[in-house]
């Protein structure tokens, strides 16, 4: 390991935490999350191509308590990534980089992939599917 | 009065000093903007899944267009994972032989499920 005897320079718990830092931190956290969802949709589709047994077992973890809770947070990670991500594009373009914009399309991503989220659960459970 | 100390070679090969140009960059942002219509037609696909049983479900994904678009999705968003991955192994792994390491595990990994998705999707869509 590094000797830290010399100054270092600061580091995320001496900074002011604002919203550009937030979804910045959190694109790359739900992109890692997303990485390790993929295998569960890999595990239900190759369970789907092995017969209704498989399939059985892929649903009924699908189904449970925990999978369900890990469910609802893919879905959020999944839309958080996907807002954040069009951000992203639309400021890979050179749009948005006032100081104000930045931070009001920070919030968006926020707030945005939360109520998404929660609509998109709220038509799971209001279709009567769960 | 030189302006640019690169050799002009350099600079016709545009590669710049990571070597391999803005690939990288290019491939990421591609993956997204494909992405940004498959993870619709995805969660739409699901959504309208629910509580269907085992047949139906098989059934809908056999559909050719589903069959082709459930592919794409599979091998955008593992190709996708794989670049994003890169770039946080790349920022937070100091020590080489693990940064090495870990890119060549994510990338058999990647390249492994991408093909178990394929045959799985495959073996539905063909009824095998």
């Amino acid at each position: 390991m590094a000797q830290t005897t010399r100054p270092l320079s600061p580091h995320l718990q001496i900074y002011k935490w604002q919203s550009q830092m937030v979804t910045s931190i959190l694109h790359r956290a739900t992109g890692i999350a997303l990485a390790v969802g993929s295998l569960v949709i890999l595990w239900g589709l190759v369970a789907l191509s092995m017969g209704p047994d498989a399939w059985a077992s892929f649903h009924a973890v699908a189904a449970s308590p925990l999978g369900l809770v890990l469910l609802f947070a893919w879905t959020w990670a999944l839309w958080f990534h996907f807002i954040n991500g069009i951000r992203h594009l639309y400021q890979d373009a050179g749009a948005g980089y006032a100081i104000s914009t930045f931070i009001k399309a920070s919030w968006f991503s926020i707030i945005g992939s939360l109520v998404i989220t929660l609509a998109t659960w709220a038509y799971v459970f209001m279709g009567g599917a769960a | 009065m030189i302006r640019d100390l690169r050799n002009p070679l350099q600079r016709a090969r545009g590669l710049g000093s990571a070597k391999d140009g803005v690939g990288h960059w290019w491939t990421q942002r591609l993956t997204a903007i494909a992405l940004v219509v498959l993870v619709l037609w995805f969660v739409v696909l699901v959504l309208g899944l629910l509580g269907h049983d085992y047949q139906a479900v098989r059934a809908s994904i056999a559909r050719p267009w589903n069959a082709l678009l459930m592919i794409a999705f599979i091998i955008a968003a593992f190709w996708h994972s794989v670049l994003g991955l890169q770039v946080v192994i790349e920022d937070y792994v100091h020590t080489r032989w693990l940064e090495v390491t870990s890119m060549i595990v994510i990338k058999l990994l990647a390249f492994a499920g991408v093909l178990a998705g394929v045959l799985a999707v495959l073996r539905i869509a063909l009824g095998s």
